[in-house]
């Protein structure tokens, strides 16, 4: 009788693991059955904002503090990472290390003030730190200030994640980080901290009657979800060969990293994942037809999308797949 | 005489204006089951958030086996070893039975495989072993009160707080609860409860404190509290004086 509850759970994260180890296997096939480049950049892209909003899913699913200005993260790693090849001729595979650190510090950084804040008013507060994130690169020279910076083509190597045939290494890149990402949140979710952060977010007066350190906790969730988030930037700066502060420190990346998590469901395994191969194709379309994403066009659509699926799906649409629940119990709706 | 378990010492608490708990003392003896009763407002949850570290009194001192443990905080209590239930139910509704008595046992065991165990084992013991898959949302609200006592104790505690955990019950499952509480204390954990309903409070309680309007107006066996004539009056009013 008790052995079966126990069984329950550790079933469901074999099977988690198992179908995680089949997608990624045929993930590692998909890229060479599609040779045009169109769509494995579709495919890089997918895997980018896969593992983005899996780092965010960290804090803002599992712990559910709603951050707003995670591209502050974002663009510390990719300007740091890229800053250390051209300044330093460091490589980004290990410049995305630091690129990660950094992400994480700054998490910590802005936690350390905003986490005694509640609810809407943490999200308020990141979206500002992430605001003057953008003013302070946007007028910093050294780091190439409005116009950013270009990565010069050095040789091609998997050192320096450079590649003459530009996108198919990239694919192979993004798809080991989406991987780690989700590893990442796959250990978490099933260990002590994944049940406190669950605890803090449901209820975090109870959750302290249990002994749970609810500010430390937050803290922790911020700093895996700060240095997921900053590794992904440094891999981004590389692919994209450029960057420049809109397009690593902007409002809309902000939003756009939460999006697919909260699409997807939030604070659940397959969230982020699903939601990001749902949505960045919509959003590529809607970028190609309506041409540009700086005039907002993009931001209303994603508006009305979460509008849409708040009112249908509050529970994101992995719900459609019978998976409930803040970290993805398996239960069944209907048997 | 052994030393207690519990010592309060002229604890006062306002909130604003109010005054909830006013220059109380008494003692609770390790194994007992003390019943903390009075009317509504009298200042009983404020109490146990006064002793499981949720507030920080405005004066005196709480000591758990003689250390000061009163504005220590609820995680240092915890870890001290006093676990509590709420009057309205906290329990955490997105995560199943057993996950939110997990959160319990993470306390005292950090590997999750042990922590399950534990979790179990304790949800076999408060009789909801059938319902641990449940999600905690979808359980009845004796089950929700059942699953607060399962969450506490999973926490290993040495005191536990009991906040009108019977309210609301109908006989059978009122019955169902007592039961419980004494199995609690069979286990050796000292146990304070805060009840309304007398013909289910008084045949358990080992002694009673009473409070009224924050302060403490008597304490003694059951039958000694509820013969009192202060306590008549301030639960019924002059006129049933004798
Ligand atoms: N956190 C609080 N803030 C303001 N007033 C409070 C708070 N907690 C309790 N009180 C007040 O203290 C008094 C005693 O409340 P309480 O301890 O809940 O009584 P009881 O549990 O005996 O019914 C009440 O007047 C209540 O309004
Ligand atoms: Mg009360």
């Amino acid at each position: 009788m008790t052995g079966a509850a126990a069984h329950t759970i550790e079933t469901r994260r074999r099977t988690q693991l198992l179908v995680g180890a089949g997608l990624l296997v045929g993930l590692i096939i998909l890229p060479v059955l599609i040779p045009s480049p169109y769509w494995r950049g579709l495919m890089v892209l997918v895997l980018l904002y896969a593992g983005l909003s899996q780092g965010w899913n960290v804090l803002g699913g599992y712990c559910g503090q709603i951050s707003l200005g995670h591209a502050l993260y974002f663009g510390l790693g990719a300007y740091t990472s890229t800053l250390l090849f051209t300044r330093l001729g460091i490589p980004p595979t290990i410049g995305l290390f630091a690129g990660g650190a950094l992400g994480g510090a700054a998490a910590l950084l802005v936690g350390w003030p905003c986490f005694r804040l509640s609810g809407h008013y943490y999200a308020i507060a990141t979206l500002v730190f992430g605001l003057i994130g953008l003013l302070l690169v946007e007028n910093w020279d050294w780091v190439g200030a409005a116009e950013g910076i270009t990565i010069p083509f050095r040789q091609q190597s998997w050192i320096d994640l450079q590649f003459r045939i530009a996108v198919l290494p990239f694919d192979y890149a993004m798809l080991a980080y989406a991987a780690l990402a989700w590893l990442v949140a796959w250990l978490v979710e099933g260990s002590r901290w994944g049940f406190y952060w669950r605890a803090v977010k449901d209820d975090s007066i109870a959750s302290r009657s249990l002994g749970v350190r609810v500010f430390p906790s937050k803290m922790a969730a911020a700093a895996i979800s700060g240095a997921i988030t900053g590794v992904g930037g440094a891999l981004y700066a590389q692919y994209i060969g450029f960057i420049d502060p809109p397009s690593t420190f902007g409002l809309s990346l902000s939003v756009l990293i939460a999006l697919p998590a909260v699409v997807g469901g939030v604070g659940t395994l397959w969230g982020p994942l699903l939601g990001a191969a749902v949505l960045i194709p919509v959003q590529q379309i809607s970028i190609a037809k309506l041409g540009g994403a700086a005039g907002g066009v993009d931001l209303m659509i994603y508006g009305g999308l979460i509008l849409v699926l708040a009112l249908v799906r509050p529970q994101g649409l992995i719900s459609l797949f019978g998976i409930r629940g803040a970290a993805g119990d398996a239960v069944v709706e209907n048997g | 005489m052994a030393e207690p378990l519990l010592d309060i010492r002229g604890v006062s608490k306002s909130f604003g204006g109010v005054a909830a708990n006013v220059d109380i003392s008494f003692t609770v003896t390790a194994g007992e089951i003390l019943g903390l009763i009075g009317p509504n407002g009298a200042g009983k949850s404020s109490l146990f958030n006064s002793i499981a570290g949720e507030v920080k009194p405005d004066q005196g001192s709480i000591r758990l086996d003689g250390t000061v443990i009163s504005g220590l905080g609820p995680v240092a209590c915890a870890a001290r070893g006093i676990g509590r239930t709420f009057q309205v139910v906290r329990s955490f509704d997105s995560m199943t039975l057993l996950e939110n008595v997990m959160v319990g046992s993470f306390l005292r065991h950090r590997n999750t495989g042990t922590a399950m165990a534990k979790a179990l084992d304790v949800i076999g013991f408060c009789g909801l072993a059938a319902r641990a898959d449940v999600p905690a949302h979808d359980l009845t609200p004796p089950e929700k009160r059942r699953l607060e006592v399962a969450r506490a104790l999973a926490t290993e505690p040495r005191l536990l707080l009991l906040d009108e955990i019977l309210t609301g019950l109908t006989p059978t499952e009122a019955q169902a609860g007592v039961d419980l509480i004494r199995a609690v204390r069979a286990r050796g954990v000292t146990i304070i409860m805060v009840e309304h309903v007398m013909e289910v409070l008084l045949p358990l309680i080992d002694r009673a404190v009473v409070l009224n309007l924050g302060r403490k107006l008597c304490e003694g066996t059951p039958q000694s509290v509820v013969r009192n004539p202060d306590v008549i009056r301030a639960y019924l009013g002059d006129r049933f004086v004798a």
